[in-house]
């Protein structure tokens, strides 16, 4: 499977590099010239001079899995002298792990609730400059119905969830996709509960995958070929605003930045776009 | 048998160099270290509200009942198994062994996977199970008690067919001479023989039953008073309320502290002798 994954990040970074030299161009109408398809143009626009070395580790929530693995990749191509490191899981997890002081450089979170958490947290451990932290929003996403490919239970909305002989899987509620899930459940008038709550949203797909539950609650951006997705009505999804922050204490603090202001740039938003998160 | 004991202990010197004192130490340390920690950091204050709420009451119900039933399931069915292993003569024994005593060494998270591959919907014995009578096992305390004695029967296992090799087999001919049948040799002569070494086993079973977190997490999920024992009650609280995670930490460390503490004479008695 990891095969598989590196494979298509390595088709979709490839894409993303040839959006990024358009996109490059509108953000430094100097720094690109006509030349565009010379791709050895496109690591000096980017680093602007600056040499990125060592590690960079980014923790990031479980729905941004595929995404960030790939603008992982394509970062790692444009700075070859580093490497990124990926921890992805449950934001209020993670968050945790951030107050703790893990030797992370950036942290992306699916809510701004949990983003909060760890801002506080560290302004509360009296980390240097943590006073005056400022994450940003780079995305947003909304829930969908995962059902597995079979589909055996014949799901088809969220009132199949009441069914007697339906099971299904929720984050746990202090995760973000948990407390979107509860959400949706109250908005929509069900009252059953789930067979089981997981760490985070990969966690709920994968018992999707396994047909080990009838359906789950996940991101639209975590639909792809091994589950099928059922839409929300609009007026009972919510949306889920995703914050990135570079940590007061980076040990690669440069990298940090660099990463941050990438997943901003036109080229990261393209890559998030294409994995179907909207614009913030 | 363990009273033998003390008499070997005041004979032999126990003194070491103190060249090999310095790491000694340092190991001890850092082995207690991380529990003194634990204690440190015990919201002492809040432990009686913490262990009487609803939430931690269902768990730690839920983890004894279905730690005891995966017990009492390992005892039965892991008797005869040591027995067997013991005692049996039958080819690729010892590949049977290291299969008994692989879950002893596997990571509980592979135990998971494995067990849903047998068990779950899809799984082996599982799909047939759906089909036929729609029953799963997965997200049940079934599944729970399952991951458990996976996890934790070995354990029995090992240390019964350990105290069957050094039983003496002259008893077990003895009765065979005056005409017992292997069946009540094995009932009236040899498990009463290795009863201490059931009950040890049986002990220490029931603690790493008790703390199995990641073959259930796999296999059975969380859900609060039917699958999330205490163990998964501990990791999910680390993320929302840590002093509720460390309260019941403790609880797990007094657990497994009077289960050693129980079991240490027994172990030393039966390695010494």
């Amino acid at each position: 499977m990891t095969r598989l994954l590196r494979a298509r990040a390595a088709g979709v970074a490839l894409l993303a590099a040839s959006i990024a030299v358009t996109l490059a161009g509108c953000e430094q109408p100097g720094a690109v010239t006509s030349g565009a398809s010379d791709a050895s143009s496109v690591p000096s626009s980017v680093t602007s001079g600056e040499t990125l070395t060592g590690e960079l580790v980014v923790l990031a929530a479980a729905s941004l899995t595929e995404a960030f693995t790939e603008l992982g990749t394509a970062f790692e191509a444009r700075h070859p002298e580093l490497t990124v490191a990926f921890s992805f899981g449950g934001s209020s997890g993670l968050a945790e792990q951030v107050v703790a002081g893990a030797p992370a450089d950036v942290f992306a979170s699916a809510s701004t609730s949990t983003m909060e958490t760890a801002v506080t947290g560290l302004a509360e451990a009296d980390v240097g400059g943590a006073d005056d932290l400022s994450p940003t929003l780079f995305a947003t996403n909304s829930m969908v119905l995962a059902v597995p490919r079979a589909n055996e239970a014949a799901v088809t909305g969220l009132a199949d969830l009441a069914r007697e002989d339906v099971t299904f899987a929720l984050c746990e509620a202090h995760v973000p996709c948990g407390t979107a899930s509860a959400h949706i459940l109250e908005a929509a008038g069900i009252t059953a509960l789930p067979v089981t709550y997981e760490k985070d949203v990969t966690a709920v797909l994968t018992k999707v995958r396994t047909d080990e539950v009838d359906a789950g609650l996940v991101y639209i951006t975590d639909i792809d070929h091994t589950v099928t997705g059922i839409e929300l009505p609009a007026e009972v999804n919510t949306t889920t605003s995703y914050p990135i922050l570079a940590l007061p204490e980076a040990p690669n603090p440069a990298a940090a930045t660099a990463f941050t202001r990438f997943v901003l740039s036109g080229e990261g938003l393209a890559v998030l776009a294409n994995h179907g998160f909207a614009a913030p | 048998m363990s009273r033998a004991t003390p008499t070997r202990r005041r004979t032999a010197p126990r003194t070491i160099p103190a060249l090999a004192l310095v790491p000694a130490v340092l190991a001890l340390a850092f082995l207690v270290l991380p529990l003194v920690g634990l204690t440190l950091r015990a919201p002492w204050g809040r432990l009686g509200e913490i262990l009487t709420s609803t939430p931690v009451r269902q768990s730690l119900t839920l983890s004894l009942w279905t730690s005891l039933a995966a017990t009492a399931i390992a005892v039965v069915l892991g008797v005869p198994l040591a027995w067997l292993l013991a005692r049996g003569e039958f080819p690729a024994r010892r590949l049977v062994q290291a299969a008994v005593t692989l879950p002893l060494v596997l990571p509980p998270v592979v135990g998971g996977v494995a067990l849903l591959g047998v068990f779950g919907r899809c799984g082996l014995l599982g799909a047939s199970l759906y089909d036929a009578f729609g029953i799963t096992i997965t997200f049940t305390p079934a599944a729970v008690i399952l991951a458990q004695v996976f996890v934790a029967m070995p354990f029995l296992v090992v240390s019964v067919e350990g105290a069957l090799r050094g039983a003496d087999l002259r008893f077990d001919e003895a009765a065979a001479s005056l005409g017992a049948s292997r069946w009540t040799t094995m009932r009236r002569v040899t498990l009463p023989l290795i009863a201490p070494s059931v009950a040890a086993g049986a002990v220490l079973t029931w603690a790493r039953a008790l703390g199995e977190l990641g073959a259930t997490i796999t296999f059975a999920g969380s859900f609060p008073g039917r699958t999330q024992t205490l163990p998964l009650t501990v990791y999910s609280a680390l993320e929302t309320d840590p002093d509720a995670a460390i309260a019941l930490s403790l609880v797990l460390l007094v657990v497994c502290l009077a289960v050693l503490v129980v079991l240490r004479g027994h172990w030393l008695g039966q390695v010494t002798r």
